[in-house]
């Protein structure tokens, strides 16, 4: 009975969030329209413009209706808050990881990283001399119980309710307690001048960066790391390492629908993570991290294979100097 | 029993000679030195440093955690030996309560040479959150620095009142300076009661955050998950081992003022003999911890901390590891446990080891844990492998105890640095026969 109520709650978010979607834009549209018919019964200017719908069909519309827009980005919501009644989470499934290191690199040009340490790692990792050598991506683990938010003295980094851990780098103060509290070390520091300037000219939208805003520059003297890409979430898309991975390895998705993608595949969280033995770095700590791991086995790729792209002493590729 | 007029002339301060001049000039040198590479700092940020993202924190801290460690001198030898009334203590405490103002002061100063962002420092108290220990930091320095100062004044003002009787003839400017900050003391039996109590809840105050002071400097590192910090020991390892720093450094600058200032008649042996079984207690306690610090880990031998200890005991950090392990706690103990090893000039030698192997200590205590991750570091430059501070750094380090050190030479300087009245008192109570608080 509760599984049923439950599989029906989900079809009904399923559908639901389609319908809404459908909804509000249709909701938007009709209001438009009917304002616009209004206007037009009411007075019109007599001149007309031709516009462009998304659809790419042109349209006339009286010059009177066309009202300039202020710039939508995705849907608006607490920053520090998180996206309503969401619970994103990632699996990495380390039996498809072959250190391709497409993740990395994807990652690295979409948050213009100009450091030397990467928000993301493929470490090369082997528990002991009999065991399996292996690859394995790591991220933020967006910790539910995140020792760096415990500690940070200025709430500079904080957890969202949708289970993001966040940065606030307009608060930081750099004293880098939270790095040391990190058992990922999945922090890193702007000790210099980060150089950014491309990022700045790219931001012509006008909005005030916010600690998500993927072109948020970095700043010198304070804490950076792997944010989960929630400019891209709330756009309904897939962080840039997900997209970027060539095997699939990256699942993102949300805990509260237990559905998690990989561009190509989506299946339930729970499910994946029951059948494959599913589990989390360091759990004994307590850190209750957001990020799921699937165990080495079966593995479709040599491992050697990936020694092509190891890189001991490099994340971030360098520009080449002329 | 000497002469009042004697006594005041013998302690009163006075003009530096050429070498105080020197000694002066040179701290200035040093520490304009290091105003130089901190602006430096503060305009390239602290790239300037060696430390990156696995070291992510240097001998700033190790060397803040040094200061806060000696500021410890205060809590313990005034405090303490005032309160168990221990008479020996008179002519050491006005220096114990001089280190521990200049330590106090440096170690706030320093934490903010550690900020990248000290533009931002009103942060800490806008956004203050109450579950970082920096923020009880933040809360227990000031307070902490409150009451050093007050410790170090209210016992000083009968001394005001007699440097400026003693210079009003001679020097009027600086006796009408003394006169202010007597506060119209006359020595009535009013006065001495306030006094009195005043100074006995400064005492029990000290103590008190004393020891917060040292338990959340623990604490900081004993918050985190990493080998080696992550540890229930933490709080007293780090206590006694501020009263190891506190006593070592107390012995070494009374030695100097002692000789620069020929006080001989009043630190005597005796007093060097006294600090010397203090020092051995210390240094008794603070091995003690250090064997819970270091065997116990290795006796259950977990994976991170045996490779912690191997860098420690025959690794990388060996012979650091085994000069402050060795020569700052191990070879004191003996020494002070012979009576000629309890003479002033062997007292020097080895407050002076104490206090460079206190130094060292925070360094190994803070930097090989954090190059001890629990994922591997790669993925990084090879030279974030390994950590030792910059010339910067440096500079800016050495400024920081030269600034300690000036501070002192200041204090030194003004005040009397044994206690007037009261080394009046103790000689006419002495001859008398009476005793009564002091």
């Amino acid at each position: 009975m509760e599984n049923n109520s439950k599989k029906s709650r989900r079809k009904f978010l399923d559908k639901g969030l389609k319908i809404g979607i459908a909804s509000a834009i249709g909701g938007v549209a009709l209001s438009k329209l009917s304002t616009s018919l209004k206007a037009n019964a009411e007075e019109g200017s007599g001149e007309t413009m031709e516009l462009m719908t998304t659809d790419g069909t042109i349209i006339q519309v009286d010059s009177s209706e066309v009202v300039e827009m202020g710039h939508r980005h995705g849907m608006d919501y607490n920053v520090r808050e998180g996206i309503p009644n969401r619970k994103f989470v990632m699996v990495v499934d380390l039996a498809k990881c072959k250190n391709a290191l497409k993740c990395q690199s994807a990652c690295n040009k979409a948050h213009y990283i100009t450091g030397d340490n990467a928000w993301m790692k493929v470490y090369k990792m082997q528990e002991s001399e009999d065991t399996a050598p292996y690859w394995m991506p790591t991220t933020c683990q967006h910790c539910d119980k995140p020792a760096c938010v415990t500690v940070c003295p200025v709430d500079a980094t904080f957890k969202r309710k949708d289970g993001l851990v966040l940065i606030d780098n307009d608060r930081c103060i750099g004293c880098r307690f939270c790095m040391a509290a990190c058992p990922y070390s999945t922090r890193v520091f702007n000790w210099g001048d980060p150089g950014q300037e491309v990022t700045l000219n790219l931001d012509m939208t006008g909005v005030e960066p916010t600690p998500e805003y993927a072109g948020m520059p970095s700043l010198k003297g304070t804490v950076d790391k792997c944010d989960f890409c929630p400019h891209m979430v709330k756009e309904g898309e897939l962080p840039h390492c997900v997209t970027a991975c060539p095997n699939g390895v990256f699942y993102f998705g949300d805990k509260y629908e237990d559905t998690v993608t990989n561009g190509e595949e989506t299946v339930r969280l729970s499910k994946l993570l029951e059948e494959k033995a599913g589990y989390r770095l360091l759990e004994s700590l307590g850190t209750e991290p957001s990020v799921y791991y699937l165990p080495p086995v079966d593995r479709l790729v040599d491992f050697e294979d990936g020694m092509e792209h190891f890189t001991e002493f490099q994340s971030v590729e360098k520009p080449v100097k002329e | 029993m000497k002469n009042h007029d004697v006594i005041v002339q013998d302690l009163a301060p006075r003009k530096f000679g050429r070498l105080g001049a020197v000694w002066i000039g040179l701290l200035l040198l040093l520490i304009i030195i290091g105003i130089i590479a901190y602006v430096d700092q503060l305009v390239k940020g602290q790239v300037v440093t060696n430390m990156r993202d696995y070291a992510l924190w240097g001998i700033y801290i190790s060397n803040f955690v040094f200061f806060v460690a000696t500021s410890f001198v205060g809590s313990v030898t005034v405090a303490i030996l005032r309160l168990t009334n221990n008479a020996w203590r008179t002519p050491l405490v006005r220096i114990a309560e001089i280190i521990t103002v200049a330590c106090i002061a440096m170690a706030g100063i320093t934490i903010m040479i550690d900020m990248a962002r000290p533009d931002r420092l009103l942060n800490l108290f806008i956004h203050a959150r109450l579950q970082s220990p920096i923020t009880w930091d933040v809360i227990i320095i000031p307070t902490f620095l409150v009451i050093s100062l007050l410790l170090l004044y209210f016992p000083l003002l009968p001394d005001f009142a007699i440097l400026q009787k003693y210079y009003s003839k001679t020097k009027p400017k600086l006796s009408k300076w003394y006169g202010k900050l007597s506060l119209k003391w006359t020595g009535n039996a009013a006065q001495k009661e306030i006094q009195t109590k005043s100074i006995r809840v400064i005492a029990v105050l000290i103590i008190l955050a004393g020891i917060l002071l040292q338990t959340i400097d623990a604490w900081l590192f004993s918050t985190t998950y990493r080998t080696g910090w992550d540890s229930t020991n933490f709080a007293p390892y780090f206590i006694s081992g501020a009263f190891v720093a506190g006593v070592g450094a107390l012995v070494t600058v009374i030695y100097v003022v002692r000789r620069a200032r020929k006080l001989e008649a009043y630190i005597t042996e005796y007093h060097f003999d006294k600090m010397g079984k203090l020092l051995a207690l210390a240094c008794l306690i603070y091995l003690y911890f250090n064997i819970n610090e270091y065997l116990i880990p290795a006796f259950t031998a977990k994976k991170g901390e045996e490779v912690h200890l191997a860098t420690l005991f025959t690794g990388h950090y060996a012979p650091l590891f085994w000069f402050v392990t060795i020569a700052g706690l191990v070879l004191p103990i003996i020494v002070l446990l012979f009576k000629k090893g309890r003479k002033p000039l062997p007292m020097f030698f080895i407050g002076m080891i104490v206090v460079i192997a206190s130094w060292w200590k925070r360094y190994i205590i803070i930097t090989p844990t954090l190059l001890e991750p629990f994922l591997p570091i790669q993925g990084v430059p090879e030279s974030w492998h390994s950590y030792f501070p910059s010339m910067h750094e440096w500079a800016i380090t050495v400024a920081t105890l030269a600034m300690a050190l000036l501070i002192i030479t200041l204090l030194v300087r003004y005040l009397p640095a044994v206690p007037i009245q009261r080394t009046a008192d103790e000689q006419n109570l002495s001859a008398t026969l009476q005793s009564s608080e002091s």
